[in-house]
């Protein structure tokens, strides 16, 4: 066929020199991980938050949750990524819109990626952590108030902790979504994994290794989260219920 | 801290509808295709041949553990470039709506599969041991007794697949693909007004993801089993 594979592309030194091209890789990988973990952890903190408001009594509190969701899963992930990242800065007073925009471009587009992946998977998390509570028995919540708690303290002690146990299987799937959806970040040039893949297409004359290697990479990934979800569900789970709510 | 000024959208509406009908042709086909390939795949996956069961679930696990960029950029860097060594396929023409087509329908039926692999589970096992004592073969008893219950059960899933394609094929853009994401991009690079380009584009893809999902949401009740 005529087309020289070169598994040794990998070890050859960039133009720029300093580092080989597995350099780029690796740390594409680094930056691939950095914002799905820091993402993720915005995601729990407003999923959770949200999806609590999702079930209380007030109106305006679970309408406001509400709100939040459906803007979030109507739009799609790139424009929405586009939006935090031009149009934001735009929207925002101009002493911190000028802030922001002398940041370090890799800063920039690692914040606006950040920001966007943690509150659209949020909005999943949102709906599991709803889903959660509203399968614990009624009885439940009125055990707790029953027992003199407040509500937020049946929250605390007696829902949350069984509604975590209960979602642990359907917030595997959207843990691993959002690290195959932070891939989405090289189209404002963030340089994480697909985006270095796609470099070393452009650099050298090797695209086959470099893309082999990406997409290898991300099952790798794939699978070692799965292995390590598989162990904590296994630790989590609720006797007496099959599976998760959601 | 711009002004808002929304004068080059007016203008720009022929070349954003002609956007929106690319979007919607890859929506439209990577459904039914990824439907009929999705249904083929969870079939084989429930079969009592190895081979086959082992392929698709080698199949749906590849497509489900990568992201959908790397397999857009599979599609538009690679693969036209080793058709090409392979069949000699001129690269005259322009292939990236095929190719998005492709992508997405492939991509998509591993979803689907999963999604009518579960349907067919929930269908009840009596069902299938009943068509098989009134004589039916496997294949009639799919088609005439399984699936048709277990697609009852999945509709309202499968559209709703269909709504998160729908925005997913904005990621044609890795492509410069002008479907309605492109070409809003291309009309607010070109006039200077990205903010307002995009932030039109959310409205617009809110407002048919929103009203699609209500629309769902209704069918559902309807349908239920």
């Amino acid at each position: 066929m005529g087309y020289h594979w070169n598994w040794g592309v990998f070890l050859a030194q960039v133009p720029s020199g300093g580092t080989t091209y597995l350099g780029w890789m690796l740390s594409g990988l680094e930056t691939t991980l950095a914002l799905s973990l820091s993402a993720w952890i915005i995601a729990l903190a407003m999923g959770t938050t949200m999806g609590v408001l999702r079930t209380v009594e007030s109106r305006l509190l679970s309408g406001i949750a509400a709100c939040y969701v459906e803007l979030f899963r109507n739009i799609p992930l790139l424009v929405q990524l586009f939006i935090w990242y031009f149009v934001l800065p735009e929207l925002l007073p101009a002493n911190i819109g000028n802030a922001y925009k002398q940041m370090n471009p890799m800063l920039q587009q690692f914040t606006a990626a950040m920001i966007c992946l943690g509150l659209f998977t949020g909005a999943r998390v949102c709906e599991q952590v709803r889903s959660g509570i509203n399968s614990l028995p009624r009885g439940q919540k009125y055990a707790g108030l029953a027992l003199g708690f407040t509500l937020p303290q049946t929250y605390r002690y007696v829902l949350m902790p069984m509604a975590f146990r209960i979602i642990v299987p359907p917030m595997t799937s959207e843990f691993l979504n959002i690290f195959k959806n932070s891939a989405v970040a090289s189209t404002i040039g963030l340089l994480e994994l697909a985006a270095q893949g796609r470099q070393l297409v452009d650099y050298t004359a090797q695209p086959y290794e470099s893309f082999i290697a990406v997409t290898l990479t991300f099952m790798l990934l794939n699978a070692l989260i799965m292995g390590l979800m598989h162990r904590l569900e296994a630790r989590t789970r609720v006797p007496g219920y099959i599976s998760g709510g959601g | 801290m711009g002004d808002f000024d929304w004068s080059s959208i007016p203008g720009a509406l022929p070349f954003l509808w002609d956007g929106m009908k690319t979007t919607l042709e890859i929506t439209v086909l990577a459904v039914i295709v990824g439907i009929l390939w999705g249904t083929l795949l969870a079939i084989m996956r429930m079969s009592s041949i190895k081979l086959l069961s082992w392929f698709a679930a080698a199949y749906v696990n590849l497509f489900r553990s990568i992201p959908l960029v790397m397999v857009l950029l599979w599609f538009f860097l690679i693969v036209p470039a080793l058709m090409e060594r392979l069949f000699a396929i001129p690269r005259t023409s322009d292939t990236r709506l095929s190719s998005a087509m492709v992508a997405f329908a492939l991509f998509e039926a591993a979803y689907y599969a999963e999604i009518i692999r579960a349907g067919i589970q929930s269908v009840a096992k009596g069902q299938i041991a009943a068509a098989f004592a009134l004589g039916m073969s496997y294949g009639q008893a799919m088609r005439l007794v399984v699936l048709p219950q277990a697609f009852r059960n999945m509709v309202p899933l499968l559209l709703t697949q269909g709504i998160i394609l729908f925005q997913d094929t904005s990621l044609v853009y890795v492509s410069s693909l002008a479907d309605f994401f492109g070409a809003a991009y291309k009309v607010g690079d070109r006039d200077g007004r990205l903010v307002e380009l995009l932030l039109f584009a959310g409205a617009v893809y809110f407002v048919i993801c929103f009203s699609a999902s209500l629309l769902v949401k209704r069918f559902q009740k309807r349908v239920a089993i």
